[in-house]
């Protein structure tokens, strides 16, 4: 009796999969070169050559002056309560109309012009927003809640209804099956599901808009970012590095607190 | 008086699959009935579709009537189906409760169905409700769990409260879709006694797919066994021996007797 040995022998991998791979990297390589020259990164070796103007922009920053912080700490408040308000009303109004964006709620005819809407709304940053909010209602901090809500509604409409669209459809149906209707279903079956991921995006963009909110002054919406850019351009170095202090300071309280909340809510 | 009374019901899956196949079928009221059949056979697409959650093929005369109403005719689901689903509980195999609601909060979603959306939407569930509540987790043997989550509980918890839900729904009819398929054997015994528990004494009728053969056998009195979206078998529980599951399934009935039955041995015979 003979043995026949038998040799393993291992798939080759698919050239499709092979081929996919080299064309991502060359793909991505010829988008490098091409965006090589408009965006200016030869300039690179600048960093190197005026090496010592940094040095001396970053010595400034050696010696904070906050002999305004009293100012400061007022305008970075505002800018704190600009992006809770924001906030909030695109997180009340985010939760039902991200239901209205979800493909395994409602009918597609209603998801899709809801879709492009949040599209539009999330798409136009909210400086720009807010450029439109303070012709509307004027300068002040409204037209920076106001553009946080807009440009976070959109967000959310989007972040949301991804979160419902992710549900288990079994416990839906378990609700379904004892006769309660629609809103039932939804608030009972897919709400719950949902609630974790819910508060995260909402903490986790509140964060993201108190950054957002510093810079809204720029444009005459409110809070600390128009004393940042007056101080920017005059050169005022060590009021500049209070201020910036001031704001890493700011988003690493609010993260903090966010994290604390995330824990006793999840 | 029929509970249950089907008529040439059909359905085909999108990929072509016959899952129910001209089917007829009568249920008296306070039966307590098992499905029997392989996987893929039809036990849980009947369930679903006596439930109301699944529409029939259209192009035959198909029927399904709950207590004298229309469920489905035709392949269309009734207008008034959420007030027919009332008076159906289902339970199924993965249980669906909602993990992170209280085991109490799961059971009271059984009421929902009959309250105003408003009263329902903001969970305002009277002194009764709860207390009926409480009483039905009380009976299925759960009711210290009553304020943990849900996802807390082991399968044969969550199914019992599932079983909870239905009997605070107030159901007439119960349809279990495998509600022993994920258990342990000990677990399954006690979800398959409290079903019995719930058909005696409340006068439920009880349709459960089942695997095993052996459960069917112990615990209800009739068992209809399916093949191919068809009944094969309709008669008593006891009739269906090893040897006549053979007869119908060929080699395939291995799937339908536990290997070592000796594992029911402890078993009373409830069906008996």
């Amino acid at each position: 009796m003979t043995i026949t040995l038998h040799e393993t022998t291992i798939p080759p991998v698919p050239s499709r999969e092979r081929w996919g791979k080299y064309i991502f990297w060359i793909v991505l390589a010829i988008l490098l070169a091409w965006s090589f020259g408009p965006s200016e990164i030869y300039k690179a070796t600048g960093l190197v050559t005026y090496g010592s103007n940094m040095g001396k922009y970053a010595s400034g920053f050696l010696e904070p002056n906050f002999h305004d912080w009293k100012y400061y700490f007022e305008e970075m408040l505002v800018t704190v309560q600009t992006a809770l308000w924001g906030t909030f009303l695109a997180a009340v109004f985010g939760m039902p109309i991200s239901l209205l964006c979800s493909n395994n709620i409602a009918p597609i005819w209603v998801v899709q012009p809801v879709r492009r809407l949040m599209d539009a709304a999330r798409s136009i940053n909210e400086l720009v927003w807010a450029v439109f909010f303070v012709v509307a209602v004027g300068l002040g901090p409204f037209a920076g809640v106001m553009a946080i809500f807009v440009n976070t509604l959109g967000v959310f409409g989007k972040l949301y209804s991804e979160a419902v669209e992710a549900t288990d459809p079994r416990p839906v149906e378990g609700i379904r099956a004892t006769g309660a209707s629609k809103i039932h279903e939804i608030l009972y079956g897919v709400v719950p599901q949902v609630m974790p991921l819910w508060i995260s995006y909402t903490l986790y963009r509140f964060e993201a808009n108190v950054r957002g909110a510093t810079i809204l002054g720029i444009v005459g919406a409110g809070g600390i970012g128009q004393v940042l850019f007056e101080n920017v351009r005059g050169f005022y170095y060590a009021e500049t590095a209070a201020l910036m202090l001031m704001m890493i300071a700011t988003v690493a309280i609010v993260d903090i607190i966010s994290q604390q909340l995330r824990r006793i809510m999840v | 008086m029929s509970t249950i009374q089907i008529a040439s019901l059909s359905k085909t899956f999108a990929n072509g699959t016959r899952a129910l196949d001209n089917l007829s079928l009568n249920v008296r009221s306070g039966e307590m009935v098992a499905l029997i059949g392989a996987s893929g056979s039809g036990k849980s697409t009947l369930i679903r579709h006596i439930a109301g959650l699944v529409e029939a093929d259209t192009s035959h005369h198909s029927s399904i009537e709950v207590e004298d109403r229309i469920v489905q005719s035709g392949g269309r689901i009734a207008k008034d189906i959420r007030n027919i689903r009332r008076d159906i509980g289902v339970v199924f195999q993965q249980f669906n409760l909602v993990g992170r609601l209280s085991v109490l909060t799961n059971v009271l979603t059984g009421r929902l169905g009959q309250m105003p959306l408003m009263a329902g939407a903001l969970g305002n569930f009277s002194l009764d409700d709860q207390r009926n509540a409480m009483k039905a987790l009380e009976r299925v043997g759960i009711a210290s769990t009553a304020r943990q989550r849900a996802s807390t509980l082991s399968g044969g918890q969550q199914q019992r409260a599932a079983i909870a839900r239905a009997l605070v729904q107030g159901a007439k009819l119960l349809l279990a879709d495998e509600p022993i398929a994920s258990l342990d054997p000990a677990s399954a015994r006690r979800v398959m006694e409290s079903l019995v528990s719930i058909n005696r004494e409340d006068g439920i009728t009880i349709i459960v797919s089942l695997h095993q053969v052996e459960y069917a056998r112990r615990f209800c009195q009739r068992t209809i066994a399916m093949q191919s979206g068809r009944i094969v078998f309709d008669g008593p529980s006891v009739a269906l021996t090893n040897e006549r599951l053979t007869e119908i399934y060929g080699s395939a009935s291995e799937e339908l007797v536990l290997p070592d039955a000796s594992d029911l041995n402890g078993l009373t015979a409830v069906a008996a």
